[in-house]
């Protein structure tokens, strides 16, 4: 298994990373290929774990339980103005 | 150095209880440590003494009215991990930048309103990705150890390599830490302390910045094992605000230290046998299940088959979570924001300025195992292995009731040592990682030095939600270890 530079910059692009350097391309080929040995393990009719506990996720009543407290939502935010995040221009 | 700062959890509560001293002076003892070594160890990115006094006065206060709780007036540390209200909280990454939290997590919440007094926020690896400390933006921490006749400067683990080294140095009383692979365990280890991490979801996720959701656990990292009974008890419990939460009662672990042990049956898995292990492992790990066969239990060869599995599956696991969980850092409502042309662009650098390397190659994978082509290949694979893990685990606890093995593979290493090779640094989690994709217990306590004088632990692993028996067999093997070492603070 190898991953070519054009894979690399494909993911780099979903995960919305501008630029990765050479050497994270290299070190990530080392680890893909470290983790090739699950293909010796039979998983055939094994059902994929997906969840650390036996539990059914808890039901609850569809009502509001937090909120209006926007100065707190907005505390941290690299620009607010009035009330609102400023973000860039999303539409031309 | 002060004698308030080298009591125990346990015994420094008693000194309170007895009025020997106050929570003020205690607050004021471990705010002088911290002043005179924090500069050498790295191990606090912000300490709070103000805060921490005037809690400390108002425990007294509670004290003097009989209102004081279970941990009231004891200085703990905790990881920069879990947000704490109205104090910076980055997770080691210069991405949260200067984020203050304006919510506190629930394990921290649960800690005081038992009365602990918060003392600073303790650094970590970036995101908890990590197991030397080496990966946060803030540098990284000295072990409080130095080998024999050595002065240079060993990792503390990781990723709560600054919970381990604070408890290590006398900085705190105790400390919060998390574990998602080892991050609990590992420094435990490497500093002789005592650390476990619970049963998937007895300590609430809400307000821990998330690595991967499906394997991140809150515990603590102290100086015996009662201590660190104390400490999860008061970190436990149900909440609403975290959906795997477990609905279960939360015993007084710490009663069940100085229980007998007779009759229980001990796993001593035959594939932790590594190659390569050093003598000096194999021989502690050999006297680990002397002391437990001497106290009346029955020490029986197990097999886990899978065990070489588990660190290739975790590697694919985890990234895939975190890349999923570390999408949120967008620069849009909190943390840095870089500059750009399109909102794509200042996606793109506000995430590679604000991550460093470790962080990026983990999302990289995550992103990559998760995408059209590879999820079967690779994701949906290793959740088939983790099954298989953990049906290695439920096998083996029909014969036997926990299960004894070294932590790690190695005592403290120099910093600088496995930068380079992230394969040869994911392998400090060989025997800690099982536990985390089985959702099982897992403690570690020292049990004995190497030849260079460094610390190293064993590490016990039970039944889900039987902590309690961990904390059993703990407590003797603490006692037959008689581990009294301490580093050269000095």
């Amino acid at each position: 298994m190898t991953i070519d530079a054009a894979t690399v910059r494909k993911v780099a692009k979903l995960a919305r990373i501008a630029a990765p350097e050479e050497r994270l391309n290299a070190l990530a080929h080392g680890i893909m290929t470290w983790i090739e040995q699950l293909s010796e393990v039979e998983t055939k009719d094994v059902e994929p774990m997906t969840s650390a506990v036996h539990q059914a996720l808890p039901m609850r009543d569809d009502v509001v339980t937090d909120g209006a407290r926007p100065d707190a939502v907005l505390s941290n935010a690299p620009r607010a103005d009035r009330g609102f995040f400023v973000v860039p221009k999303v539409v031309e | 150095m002060s004698e308030l700062t080298r009591l125990t959890l346990s015994a420094a509560l008693e000194g309170l209880e007895a009025k020997s001293f106050s929570a003020v002076e205690l607050t004021r003892a471990h705010i002088g440590a911290i002043d005179a070594a924090n500069g050498r160890l790295n191990a606090y990115l912000v300490t709070t003494p103000e805060k921490a006094l005037a809690a400390a006065a108002e425990s007294d206060a509670r004290r003097t009215k009989g209102e004081a709780g279970p941990l009231d007036g004891a200085p703990i540390g905790v990881k920069d991990l879990f947000c704490t209200e109205g104090v910076r909280t980055t997770a080691g990454s210069k991405i949260l930048g200067d984020f203050i939290p304006p919510y506190e997590s629930s394990v921290t919440a649960n800690l005081w309103r038992d009365g602990a007094v918060m003392l600073g926020k303790l650094n970590m690896d970036e995101f908890a990705m990590g197991s030397s400390n080496e990966t946060s933006a803030f540098g990284p921490v000295a072990n409080p150890w130095r080998a024999k006749g050595s002065n240079r400067a060993l990792t503390p683990g990781g990723s709560s390599g600054g919970s381990a080294a604070a408890v290590a140095a006398d900085l705190c009383l105790a400390a919060t830490a998390s574990d998602t692979g080892g991050s609990i365990r590992q420094p435990a280890s490497f500093t002789g302390t005592v650390g476990i991490k619970p049963t998937y979801g007895r300590c609430s996720r809400y307000g821990m910045v998330a690595f991967a959701s499906s394997l991140d656990q809150a515990g603590p990292i102290t100086k015996s094992v009662r201590d660190a009974g104390l400490m999860l008890t008061s970190m436990s419990g149900h909440d609403p605000k975290d959906s795997t939460s477990l609905d279960v009662a939360t015993p007084d672990f710490a009663a069940f230290v100085g229980r007998s042990v007779k009759g229980l049956k001990i796993g001593v898995p035959r594939e932790y046998r590594m190659d390569g292990m050093p003598e000096e492992i194999a021989r502690l790990w050999e006297a680990g299940t002397q002391w437990l066969r001497a106290a009346g239990c029955e020490i029986k060869e197990i097999s886990l088959p899978h065990t070489k599995y588990a660190l290739p599956a975790y590697y694919i696991i985890a990234p895939a979570e975190a890349s999923s969980n570390l999408a949120r850092y967008d620069g849009m409502r909190f943390g840095h924001r870089g500059e750009g042309g399109s909102l794509t662009e200042v996606y793109e650098n506000s995430r590679a300025e604000g991550f460093g390397e470790e962080v990026k190659r983990r999302i990289l994978i995550g992103t990559y195992v998760l995408s059209a082509g590879y999820y079967d290949a690779y994701y949906l694979k290793a959740l088939k292995v983790r099954r298989r893990i953990a049906d290695d685990f439920d096998a083996a606890f029909s014969e036997v009731d926990a299960i004894l093995t070294p932590t790690a593979p190695s005592a403290a290493f120099p910093l600088g040592e496995k930068q380079d090779d992230p394969v040869a640094m994911y392998l400090n989690d060989v025997f800690t990682v099982t536990t985390n994709l089985a959702g099982l217990p897992g403690l570690s306590l020292p049990a004995g030095l190497d030849g260079q004088g460094l610390p190293l632990g064993l590490q016990l692993i039970g039944r889900a939600l039987d902590e309690g028996t961990l904390f059993s067999l703990a407590g003797v093997m603490e006692e037959a270890a008689a581990f009294t070492a301490r580093p050269d603070l000095g």
